[in-house]
This record gives C-alpha cells, sequence and structure tokens, in this order.
C-alpha cells in the first residue's frame, strides 16, 4: 500500500484537476434516466461501442427478465427491491462528495488507520473531492511505473487482461465463444439482470501453456466509475495455462448503490489451473443494519478440460446481506474444484453463502472447507450441493463446516444439499459448531490479551486452514480485517 | 505484595468463601493445603478475576491497590499470573503466536515498546529449554494434543516469559509423573526472586518437597483455619485433613 500513495502522490502532482473536469462533463451527459426498459438496455450497449449481436444478447436477457421472478429460498430477509427505481447506467451521487476527511464517518476512518492505509490513500477511498474520482484513481495506478511494467510484462506473456467492454470491442471472438457459457443468460434472476445491464468488469485470457507471471488484481485495472453495481467477470485459462485472480480490497470503499448483482465466469481448458481469490468488505449497514449492501453475486468455473482445476478462496466480511455460492463444474474428466471460505457475520448482517460442486466428468475430486463466523445480531448461512452425474464414476468430495458464534443472539445455520447418482461416488461430510467458550476467553484475559484481541486471536485460528489459501500479502490484510470485523462483538 | 482482607464470596448462591484474611510478602512462596472443596481453586479465580464469582464483602491488595474491580487483562498487566489447573486449548493458534501476543499486550499495557522478533526468539528459546519444551512443540496450537505434563510445562513457560510479580500455582502437580513434576518444580524455583511472590494450591505435600515453601496456610470451608512453616505440611501429609473437616462442619 506505501508504493501505491507515492504513485498516487506523483501523479497527483500532475494534472488530477484535468481528470476532474473531463469527467464531471462527460457523466453529465451520459446520465439515464431511472427504471430498466429496452431503451436504457440499447443506451447502455450503445454508449459502450457495441457491436449488434451484443445488444440482441443483452435485450435477450432483458426479455428473460421480466418473466422472472427474484428468488426467495435463502435465509435473508430484506425490504422489496422496485427495480423501475434504480439507475443502470451513470447513476448520480445521492450525497455531495465530502470536502475533506473530517466530513467522513470517523468509523470508517478507524477501520483505514487501523489497516494502515496512508492517509492519501484513505481520501480517494472515502471519496473526498479533489482527491481524486474514482476514474482519476484508476488512471493514476495506470499511469505509473509500476502498471506500466505490469502490462508490459503481461502482454510479453501474452496475457489480455482488459476491461469486458475493451474486450467486447477488441475480442469479439473470444467474448462471443465464451461468455454466458458458464453462467447462462436465463441462470437466475440477478445473473439474468446482471446480462442485461452490466456496465463492466475484467476480461482476462491466459493463452495455452502459459503461466500468468504475476497475480492479476482488480487494484491494477481501469475502472470507469460506478460500475461496481452490475460488474461482469470472465476469466479463460486455455490449456495448460495458470492464472491467479485477486478481486476486491480489505478497505471499505465509499460505494453509492445499495444493490450489486455481479456474474463471475470462469473457464479452464485441458491441464489449466484458475485461482480466484476474493475479499469482499462492503458496506454492512449502521448500528441498526440500515443502508447496507445487498450483494446478489453469481459465481460459477467451469472445468471444461481434462485434468483442469479451479480454486475459489473467499474472506466475507461486509455488506447487509451476502447471497453468493461461487461452484465449480467438474466436467473434464480428473477435473478439481476447491471452495475456501471464511464468511464473518456481525451486527445485523445476513450470509447466506455456500457452494455447489457439480461432478459430470470421472474422477472428479471436490474440496469444500467453509469457516462461519456469527456475532453480533447476524445469521449466519452455509448452504452447499455436492452432486454427482450418472457418468461421473470415482468422484471423490470432501466438506468441511465449521460454525463459530459469538454472544448468544445470532445464528449459524448448515444447509448441505448431498445427490449422488453413481455408485462410486464417495462424498464426506464433517460439521461442526462451536462457541468461544468463556473460560477461553478467561484464559487469554488472565495472560493480558483483551477481549476484542482474544476474539480475533481465537477466531484467526479457527480460519487459519482458509487464510492458508490466499496469495501472501493478501493474508495478512485478511487476518487484520477479520479482527475488524469483529470489534464490539463482546461484551 | 498480596494482603487479601475478610474476603466472602458466592458463585450461583453457594458461599465459596467465608471472610477470607491471607499476607504473603515479596519474595515469599506460600503454600495453600485443604481438602477439596475447601474453597482453593475459588481463589485463585477471584484473585485473577473470572467473572462469574460474586464478591460481596472484603478486599483483594496488590502492593496496596485494590484489584477488585480490575478486568483480568489489567490485573494481568498489574504483575498478577495464574497457572491453571486445566489450561484451555486454542486450535489453530500456534503456540509461538500466542507467546508473542500475549509478551506484547502486556507490554502494551505497561506502555513498553514491542518486543521484536529475534529477542522474542532468543528469550523463548532460552525459556523452552529449560522447560524441556522442544521447537516442534511450540508450532503446534496452543495446549492442542498435548499431554497433562506438557500443558503444565507451557504453564510455567508462560510464567518465566511474563515476568510476573505474583504467581498462582493451581493444583499445577495434578497429573503430573514425577520427572514432570521435578521439572515444573525446578523451572518455578529458578523464578524465586526477592520482588516476586507465589502462591503454590496443592493438595498434596509431594509437590512442597520440590517447591519448600516458607509458609504453610491450610484452608477449611472458605477461610484460613491455620498458618505455619514449611513443616505444617509435613504434619498433614502424616495426620491428613480430617481433623479440618471436622472444624469445618
Amino acid at each position: 500500500m506505501p508504493a501505491v500513495q507515492e504513485t498516487v502522490e506523483r501523479v497527483k502532482a500532475i494534472d488530477v484537476e484535468q481528470y476532474k473536469y473531463g469527467f464531471e462533463t462527460t457523466i453529465e451527459m451520459d446520465k439515464a434516466p431511472k427504471g430498466l426498459s429496452e431503451d436504457i438496455v440499447r443506451l447502455i450497449s450503445s454508449k459502450k461501442g457495441e457491436p449488434e449481436w451484443m445488444t440482441e444478447w443483452r435485450l435477450e436477457a432483458f426479455r428473460r427478465w421480466q418473466t422472472m421472478r427474484e428468488p426467495k429460498w435463502a435465509r435473508v430477509n430484506y425490504p422489496p427491491i422496485d427495480y423501475q427505481e434504480l439507475y443502470y447506467y451513470a447513476a448520480p451521487k445521492k450525497n455531495p462528495a465530502p470536502k475533506s476527511l473530517d466530513e467522513v464517518d470517523p468509523e470508517i476512518l478507524k477501520t483505514y488507520e487501523k489497516l494502515g492505509i496512508p492517509l492519501r490513500e484513505q481520501e480517494i477511498l472515502a471519496g473526498v473531492e479533489g482527491a481524486g474520482s474514482r476514474v482519476a484513481v484508476d488512471a493514476v495506478f495506470d499511469s505509473v511505473s509500476v502498471v506500466t511494467t505490469f502490462k508490459e510484462e503481461l502482454k510479453k506473456a501474452g496475457v489480455i487482461f482488459c476491461s469486458i467492454s475493451e474486450a467486447i470491442r477488441e475480442y469479439p471472438d473470444l467474448v462471443r465463444k465464451y461468455l454466458g457459457s458458464v453462467v447462462p443468460v436465463s441462470d437466475n434472476f440477478f445473473a439474468t439482470l446482471n446480462s442485461a445491464v452490466f456496465t463492466d468488469g475484467s476480461f482476462v485470457y491466459v493463452p495455452e501453456g502459459v503461466r500468468c507471471p504475476m497475480e492479476l488484481s482488480t487494484y491494477f485495472r481501469i475502472n470507469e466509475r460506478n460500475t461496481g453495481q452490475f460488474e461482469r467477470t470472465l476469466i479463460i485459462a486455455d490449456k495448460g495455462s495458470y492464472v491467479s485472480y485477486l478481486e476486491g480490497c480489505t478497505a471499505p470503499a465509499r460505494d453509492e448503490n445499495q444493490l450489486h448483482a455481479a456474474v463471475v465466469e470462469l473457464i479452464a481448458l485441458d491441464d489449466a489451473e484458475i485461482k480466484y481469490s476474493t475479499v469482499q468488505n462492503w458496506y454492512p449497514g449502521d448500528a441498526e443494519g440500515k443502508g447496507g449492501v445487498y450483494n446478489f453475486v453469481t459465481k460459477r468455473g467451469d472445468c471444461r478440460g481434462a485434468n483442469s482445476k479451479i480454486s475459489w478462496t473467499q474472506v466475507e466480511t461486509g455488506s447487509a446481506i451476502t447471497w453468493k455460492y461461487p461452484s465449480c463444474i467438474l466436467r473434464g474428466d480428473n477435473s478439481r474444484g476447491e471452495f475456501y471460505s471464511i464468511a464473518i457475520s456481525n451486527g445485523y448482517q445476513q450470509v447466506d453463502s455456500g457452494t455447489k460442486m457439480i461432478h459430470l466428468g470421472k474422477n472428479t475430486t471436490s474440496r469444500i472447507i467453509s469457516k462461519g463466523i456469527a456475532a453480533g445480531r447476524s445469521e449466519n448461512t452455509y448452504r452447499g450441493l455436492v452432486s454427482a452425474h450418472r457418468k461421473a464414476s470415482g468422484a471423490r468430495n470432501f466438506t468441511n463446516c465449521d460454525s463459530l458464534l459469538i454472544g448468544d443472539k445470532c445464528g449459524a445455520h448448515t444447509v448441505p444439499y448431498i445427490e449422488s447418482k453413481n455408485a462410486s461416488a464417495v462424498f464426506e461430510h464433517e460439521a461442526t459448531t462451536s462457541k468461544i467458550s468463556d473460560d477461553q476467553m478467561f484464559y487469554c484475559l488472565q495472560r493480558g490479551l483483551d477481549e476484542e484481541e482474544a476474539v480475533a486471536l481465537i477466531v484467526n485460528g479457527f480460519v487459519k486452514d482458509v487464510l492458508q489459501q490466499l496469495p501472501m500479502e493478501f493474508a495478512v490484510e485478511a487476518q487484520k480485517l477479520i479482527s475488524i470485523s469483529l470489534e464490539g462483538s463482546v461484551g | 505484595m498480596l494482603q487479601i482482607n475478610n474476603l466472602v464470596v458466592e458463585i450461583e448462591g453457594k458461599r465459596i468463601l467465608n471472610g477470607l484474611d491471607l499476607t504473603v510478602k515479596a519474595g515469599e512462596v506460600a503454600a495453600i493445603m485443604g481438602p477439596n472443596g475447601s474453597g482453593k481453586s475459588t481463589l485463585s479465580y477471584v484473585i485473577a478475576g473470572k467473572e462469574e464469582y460474586e464478591v460481596l464483602d472484603g478486599e483483594i491488595l496488590v502492593d496496596g491497590e485494590n484489584i477488585l474491580e480490575l478486568e483480568p487483562n489489567e490485573r494481568a498487566a498489574r504483575g498478577v499470573f495464574l497457572a491453571f489447573q486445566y489450561p484451555l486449548e486454542i486450535p489453530g493458534v500456534s503456540t509461538m503466536t500466542f507467546l508473542k501476543a500475549i509478551m506484547n499486550a502486556q507490554r502494551k499495557a505497561r506502555e513498553e515498546a514491542e518486543l521484536t522478533t529475534p529477542e522474542f526468539m532468543k528469550r523463548v528459546r532460552a525459556a523452552a529449554e529449560k522447560l524441556h519444551i522442544d521447537q516442534e512443540m511450540l508450532r503446534r496450537g496452543l495446549n492442542v494434543g498435548f499431554s497433562g505434563g506438557e500443558k503444565k510445562r507451557m504453564e510455567i513457560l508462560q510464567m518465566a516469559l511474563l515476568e510476573p510479580r505474583f504467581c498462582i500455582l493451581d493444583e499445577t502437580d495434578s497429573g503430573l509423573d514425577i520427572d514432570a513434576l521435578k521439572i515444573v518444580a525446578e523451572g518455578v524455583n529458578t523464578l524465586r526472586d526477592p520482588a516476586r511472590a507465589f502462591l503454590v494450591i496443592t493438595h498434596y505435600q509431594r509437590l512442597l518437597n520440590h517447591i519448600v515453601p516458607d509458609t504453610v496456610h491450610v484452608m477449611a470451608n472458605g477461610r484460613i483455619v491455620r498458618s505455619g512453616g514449611k513443616e505444617l505440611a509435613l504434619e498433614l501429609e502424616a495426620s491428613g485433613y480430617a481433623d479440618y473437616r471436622e472444624q469445618a462442619a
């Protein structure tokens, strides 16, 4: 992070003002009215300079969506969403940007401080006026030497890493071949909505036999303003390639949108491997649980080739509502799917998350390690499906779901579904629910730790197996984030 | 150093300590002996600040300050250490991580700088060696899968590293074979210091052959009923607690 501060300062010294101006003007012109209609879908598509087939693809999704109903099976409660009251393109700001850090919620500032984020970067994350709009920030990242080197190295390796909008224009054949091939347009209510109106996201293509030379991070991608709401990510690992992708940031970024409905599709061909890591820390709402982000995400990976592997690792600490099931379709013979998850809920947060491992090919294996931690008045549900189809002989799964309760007003629930249509499949399921005991707490306190330090220590021990799966630097940040998320959960 | 006056304690409406008085001076090793159920462990928990005990009357002074209103971690920062009869397990937290966390937490509370990693490692290695604790054990989750003897040695290791001023050993000898007992006793003996006081709680005389006390107090029915020198422990070993039980009844 300090390296980033340096770059931010450097570029700010050059000409942030210019960015600010150009950006403000553009937005004024691009503002679209509230609500969703075929016209809005067409507008989004034309603003993105998309080809006709893409516009049709979006329209088909929109028509489907109109016939669909919002799913109600998850263990979450929220007031009905009026989809015609939302902005689907370039939503104007609801509140004016804070003039300085003095106007930013002190709680958020405290979090930044604890995460060790430099002052200048805090201003940017908090959306302080003049600190650089998000366009400028990302432009900043894009214009510095670090990123230039980064892009050059990727180019040398032949890796394509760009925004999905750019990919639609520059690599239409790849996009057309793979977009919607894992999460079909009509998959579910939120994915279909996303298909109609997504405004941006990432595109990655790793060519045959290439091992991507570095971790790809959304942090380094040019992001247009207000595109967080309906993100679309497509990652393709061609035969024998490898890529590790990091999504999110441990710092709680200011966001205007309450509803988030992203779609992520991963495709691994023969012998390819994709590792996808997420740290999600959207605004969870205030002390009464109001105003937090609703996060309805569809993430799915397709192990399309033989011997391919897809691994999801997630640390979920934010959002008022999380509805998210990163899944693997194990289509190729001998393919492997992994899901490692830490889901923490505090305050009034509601989490309904888990995974699906669909075994289609022979000798496919999967592993699920889920650690749910519920504190405050939160509800934390693990919902998972492991299934073996008729031809999936030799399929194997190991599932371990552990829940930890902190306090007596929260809830943890485990809902595993297991379906096997092949007699040779072996599925193992282990689950535990525990509570931090008073004796454990007393023991830690007696040694001089305060209550929050004690909880953080015990929880970090509880989630260790999953933290180990994260890339090193991400893991250190995630560990800090876990401690911060649980503050105020005891006493 | 430690002065307890007229301590009255209940748990769930049941009276456990009944006007207990006790004084332990700096540099002194005081043994508390008594039959089961006499309130020995309760005394150790109340000094350390365990929540569920209700103190109805009295005071506990450490260096003249009444600590009853302090949180357990605040008491720890003032140098109160309790070696548990049944040390707790913390899965997933390596012993090393735990040791570093507690040492730095106490340093922070005393406004001292955090230990550097090399300094920390040096201290742990030196202390662990004396207690026959190997590196492999330090990498495992705290107390997870440790034998009874290993757990007790780990308690003494923490005591050695935290350098507390007032140490309570609650039935540290329970579950130890003679070799383990000797290692633990030796660990305690090397910590004896004119500025440090010990309260050794035990049911049996055995431990006191290895940790020789300056004073011995007999506890029954929630109070100290007799005090004397180390010879009192030997007398108890010969006569048993029968007399005190009657007295209590």
